[in-house]
């Protein structure tokens, strides 16, 4: 069977599973559809955030940036994953003692202001349509690989796949079909990694054989001949503050994104929003340990197999004829010489490897079964479409929620709340479907931006508003606003303006270190120099530092 | 919980967190990305410590500090709950 029946059926049936169960959990009420009830174990609310989370860049991204920046690469993988402990220690818990349903909700309640609140709602969309930006462009790219069809098309099966389960099932279908989409998309990910290190070096645990193989060794050796930077070698392609810059960045930013956040409200209880955050980052683990060895394989592997071979061998290899076609994988022989090299001068360079292609390619380029290439199809779907359903519900739970409801119509019915939320969905699936057809940029770049955002603008006024009970509305809106204003001029001024980065050169992707600190200036200074918050604000802070024991 | 047990719960609580952090912060920031270069000298099996506590070390050890805090946060919660 060809690759295209293999991912018809693969594809087919993991969808399927996804519909089942989005109907299995359909919802009538607002606490089901935008909490889920409230009951969701803690692990499968771990695995759920961790499908959530690792989106299409985690999946199909990640380990090409890693493959191409070497050490340099460690910022995703510190970055994505340190600020679970931040998450874990600093917000959830309280969050889900506060036990509301959203941010924005925590926000307007804890500053008893409904101008933070409407900051945090716009903050909260703002994050969200650029994350959800990136999404839809990977599940395009899956699609026009491999079902050979055209990316809108793609794009447009995508939609309606979200659709169901987001507008039907709300956060408990989410949620369920979420850890559901982890399954497949861990399995997809480690079968073809586990292939390669065994390929490569005798040892089926890529983990191990990262460590315990000379791949390191050999690769560092042949990237110094071709005139690269060794593959170890740290700050190759970026200063070490930006490298540090970008790290806090992305941890703070992790702990900051409000998808992730109201994934703490599911479950039942104080202790299981402990756990769950241990779980979460565990079913991440698994896969972001994996990455690195994915990473480096596939740059030894690709190197081996197309540097100084000629075009006629290049092209009898089956998926790099099937790449090439996509454009995302560019031969062109400069010299003349009959053989392709691969330089970091761009103008010797003859081999173009879009760094998006590194995971999707691997299974083939490693000789592997049809299936698996078919599975890592599906892998990168489900990664793309758990992600892109997660957003949505916080669109539309910031948006249904926030702003119908607690704003402009206190008396909505339940019935009311939850057809907004939905229609919501709709509106926000058509700006995802124009993204997707119009990509912004570059899968991971675009990402990043959500990330700086999420850090400038959400974390230190929940942290603030947990540990520091001076903080008052009047800080807590400075320093939003402060944080949010600085790090979007910062960022589009650098990538869209061609503004140098003035800031001892850190890149647009660190900024939002920065903007958090102006945040957090802005917040204390402007909270100690205007009233302090009511007592009874004052009590619900006391009552958030302490778990409900009777409860659980 | 009298106002007593609340403030001695929340300074338990409180200074788990902080160690925990530094910790984090220890293992992230420190090793893998200021002391990198010196860290790289040593060499961990097949690749440079400094390279392997970037790229894997870190990742293992946020999880633990998670569940250590999940388990010691338990310990805490049955010391100040009477009624259990």
């Amino acid at each position: 069977m060809s690759v295209e029946l293999w991912t018809i059926l693969i594809v087919g049936l993991s969808f399927a599973l996804y519909i089942y169960i989005g109907w299995q959990s359909r919802v009538k009420d607002t606490k089901d559809f935008f909490v889920a009830g409230q009951g969701i174990p803690s692990i499968a609310n771990g695995a759920a955030t961790a499908a959530d989370w690792m989106s299409a860049a985690s999946f199909i991204s990640m380990a090409g940036l890693i493959s191409t920046l070497g050490y340099d690469g460690s910022i995703y993988l510190m970055g994505w994953t340190g600020g679970y402990v931040l998450l874990a220690l600093l917000l959830a818990p309280y969050l889900r003692k506060f036990g509301k349903y959203t941010v924005p909700d925590f926000v307007g309640d804890r500053y008893e202001s409904n101008i933070a609140r409407v900051v945090a709602v716009i903050a909260a969309i703002f994050v969200s349509l650029t994350y959800v930006a990136g999404q839809m462009r990977g599940v395009g790219i899956v699609f026009s690989r491999f079902l050979q069809v055209d990316i809108n098309t793609g794009v447009g099966i995508g939609i309606i796949i979200v659709g169901f389960f987001a507008i039907l099932g709300g956060m408990k279908g989410i949620t369920w079909t979420q850890a559901a989409q982890y399954c497949i998309l861990i399995l997809a990910y480690l079968i073809p990694a586990i292939a390669i290190a065994f390929i490569l070096t005798g040892n089926p645990f890529p983990q191990l054989a990262f460590t315990f193989s000379d791949v390191a060794d050999k690769l560092n050796l042949i990237q110094t001949d071709l005139g690269f930077a060794e593959y170890t070698k740290p700050f190759a392609n970026k200063t070490m503050l930006d490298v540090l810059f970008i790290t806090i960045a992305l941890m703070v930013g992790t702990a900051g994104l409000p998808h992730v956040i109201v994934r703490f409200y599911t479950v039942k209880n104080v202790r299981a929003a402990r756990f769950s955050a241990g779980w979460a980052l565990l079913f991440i683990a698994i896969l972001y340990t994996t990455a690195p060895a994915v990473s480096m394989f596939a740059r030894y592997n690709l190197i081996d197999s197309l540097h100084n071979r000629t075009i006629e061998e290049v092209r009898q290899l089956d998926w790099a004829n099937k790449w090439e076609k996509t454009k995302l994988l560019v031969f062109e022989d400069k010299n003349n010489d009959g053989k392709l090299q691969l330089t970091p001068n761009k103008d010797t360079n003859e081999i173009d490897i879009d760094k998006d292609i590194i995971v999707l390619s691997t299974p083939e380029v490693a000789k592997l079964a049809p299936w698996v290439v078919a599975l890592v199809a599906a892998g990168g779907l489900a990664a793309a479409l758990s992600t892109a359903s997660g957003l949505l519900l916080v669109i539309s739970s910031s948006v249904a929620h926030d702003l119908y409801y607690r704003i402009f119509d206190e008396t909505a019915s339940e019935e009311k709340r939850v057809f907004v939320g939905r229609v919501v969905i709709g509106f926000g699936l058509v700006i995802a479907g124009y993204f997707g057809v119009n990509p912004p940029g570059f899968v991971s770049q675009v990402v990043a931006f959500a990330f700086g955002l999420a850090a400038a603008s959400f974390f230190p006024v929940i942290v603030l508003g947990i540990f520091d009970k001076r903080t008052n509305s009047q800080g807590a809106i400075a320093g939003m606003l402060s944080g949010l204003i600085f790090t979007s001029f910062y960022i589009i001024g650098v990538k869209f303006m061609g503004m140098t980065p003035w800031f001892f050169g850190v890149s647009a992707e660190g900024i939002g270190t920065l903007g958090m600190i102006i945040n957090f200036i802005f917040t204390l200074t402007v909270s100690r120099l205007t009233p302090p918050p009511s007592a009874k604000i004052q009590a619900l802070v006391e009552d958030l530092r302490t778990p409900n024991l009777e409860e659980s | 919980m009298d106002e007593q047990q609340r403030l001695a719960y929340w300074r338990a609580n409180t200074a788990l967190i902080r160690n925990l952090l530094i910790v984090w912060a220890l293992v992230s920031l420190v090793f893998s990305i200021l002391l990198v270069e010196t860290l790289n000298k040593i060499q961990f099996f097949g690749v440079p410590f400094g390279f392997w506590m970037a790229q894997q070390g870190s990742i293992l050890v946020f999880v633990v500090l998670i569940f250590i805090y999940a388990f010691q946060m338990d310990k805490l919660d049955q010391k100040y709950n009477n009624k259990k």
